[in-house]
């Protein structure tokens, strides 16, 4: 029973991560152009919640280095520490779609 | 009579006394439902349900300022730009109909017009603006008579400015009167002179927008509106800086600035602001008379201890500007600042990002954006060096993404 309730903190330790207060309001802030917790409302913005943390992450890093072009996010992924970019693609990927 | 029932009675008559449900933790009161006073209200019951919230407001429904610039134009009608609050109370959010009229910080009480006495734990004050109309002599006489217009609060004056451009005669002056900075909206003056060019341009081709601007010159995305209005407006739009309007004179249908006066068909002035008038009655003004200092960790403000301010109200940050971005995002701050300290706990600072885009034609936009974070050594947010900047140009695309901007942030403000 206590190995059971050990492997149940296990499993749900990545969820307790994603619920971080400080991610969740570092990502809070994208909401104006992506949507409540990144659920999306127009077509043309993608809708972050349930995306791979490695792809959001990924092209985050992609904008922030001038490898994907953009009309904002390149100018917007530059305000963001690589731990903070981690912590938001995280959060964004914990969340349903 | 069924329990269910019995509860819902039980929480629709809490409403009028002055105590918490019982089952709730604290009761947080939000006044004015803008896009800081919503925002707070959804996300503190998004991020704990155990808090009952209620909103005070006064109007039916939400007029947004973005976008509506446009209507002006006539590229969009009023009912575009015209949403519900009836999202929130998905949210739980109780949504009272009345004017706060006054705050007794130290029993933590809200005195409504009609509904009595609410009592909170904490109190979020999202005023949005009012004038300083003596600044204008001669200004609120020439209001009442509704020759001169400000439309600087969307609703009934941008439908009645809108009616005005209508009227006026090819070949008519449009006069739009900007007043020194701070105020609501850097780049919205500039917008609105670009959209009503558009319109001039297709509808009344010898008419012109005479620009009057109290600042030295254009206050936001300087280079993108100047070569805007090279390429599209030439001979329509005339800008002049340093010219602050110092009174109106309606039957003569002038402007006086300090050392000439100018003759206009429609008088566009727009008078300098202040915080919105509830927060001078709740004692929340700190500077120059007219604006409201927080704590930018929480956003609760630095005269009274449990009222956070939010928006356009408060004396703005470092290079922060007046804008629904950040009214929406103060309102994260200070949810998420009110959530913890409900439940015991520290805030910590958020960071926070701001984007506005501007029309410069029916179809064409422009875009400024900034990172905004917490620096401990000056006490405040400030941006995010090497972040933020402009469009490389004007473009369809970005006025998409305007679109698509504004449709997100009403849903997650309001929805």
């Amino acid at each position: 029973m206590k190995q059971a309730i050990l492997l149940a903190a296990l499993f749900v330790a990545p969820a307790a991560h994603a619920q971080d207060p400080s991610a969740r309001n570092l990502a809070a802030a994208c909401a104006i152009c992506h949507g409540t917790d990144g659920r999306g409302v127009s077509k043309d913005i993608v809708p972050l919640a349930g995306l791979p943390r490695e792809q959001i992450a990924a092209q985050m890093r992609a904008f922030r280095d001038g490898q994907r072009p953009a009309t904002v996010m390149h100018q917007i992924a530059k305000g963001y520490s690589e731990r903070q970019t981690d912590a938001i693609a995280a959060w964004f990927a914990s969340q349903k779609p | 009579m069924k329990r269910r029932d019995f509860l819902k009675l039980a929480g629709a008559a809490s409403l009028a006394g002055c105590a918490s449900t019982a089952q709730s933790k604290a009761r947080v009161v939000v006044i004015g439902g803008g896009f800081g006073g919503a925002t707070a209200a959804k996300y503190i019951r998004h991020w704990d349900p155990s808090i009952d919230v209620i909103l005070v407001e006064r109007d039916a429904d939400f007029v947004s300022c973005p976008i509506s610039n446009l209507v002006l134009g006539g590229f969009s009608g009023i009912e575009d730009v015209t949403q519900s609050r009836d999202g929130l109370q998905r949210h739980g959010v109780k949504i009272v109909r009345d004017e706060a009229v006054g705050v007794d910080p130290s029993r933590r009480i809200v005195r409504l017009a009609r509904g009595g006495d609410l009592s909170y734990e904490r109190l979020v004050v999202s005023p949005g603006i009012d004038f300083l109309y003596g600044d204008v002599a001669g200004y609120e006489a020439a209001m009442q008579s509704g020759r001169v217009l400000h439309a600087w609060k969307a609703g009934e004056q941008t439908v009645a400015l809108r009616r005005q451009l209508e009227e006026m005669r090819d070949g008519g002056v449009y006069v739009l009167s900007i007043p020194v900075a701070p105020y609501r909206c850097p780049p919205g003056p500039y917008e609105r002179a670009s959209v009503v060019a558009a319109y001039f341009k297709q509808a009344k081709p010898r008419s012109k927008v005479l620009v009057l601007d109290a600042n030295p010159d254009i206050t936001s995305k300087a280079g993108l509106f100047k070569r805007a209005w090279a390429d599209l407006y030439p001979g329509i739009i005339e800008y002049h800086g340093n010219s602050r309007a110092v009174g109106v004179d309606a039957p003569g249908m002038k402007v006086k600035l300090e050392l000439e006066e100018v003759q206009g068909d429609v008088l566009n002035v727009v008078p300098p602001h202040r915080a919105g008038d509830f927060a001078a009655k709740a004692g929340l003004i700190t500077t120059n008379n007219r604006w409201c200092d927080v704590d930018w960790r929480t956003m609760e403000s630095k005269a009274v201890k449990g009222i956070h301010v939010l928006g356009d109200a408060t004396l703005s940050a470092p290079a922060m500007p007046k804008s629904a971005s950040m009214a929406n995002n103060h309102a994260k701050i200070a949810a998420a600042a009110i959530v913890e300290l409900l439940n015991g706990r520290d805030p910590e600072p958020v960071k926070i990002i701001n984007t506005c885009y501007s029309f410069v034609s029916e179809k064409e936009a422009i875009r400024v954006s900034s990172v905004h974070e917490w620096d401990a050594g000056q006490g405040t947010l400030v941006p995010v060096k090497g972040s933020g900047g402009v469009s490389a140009a004007r473009s369809e695309a970005e006025a998409n993404y305007a679109w698509s901007w504004a449709k997100t942030i009403w849903f997650d403000s309001l929805g």
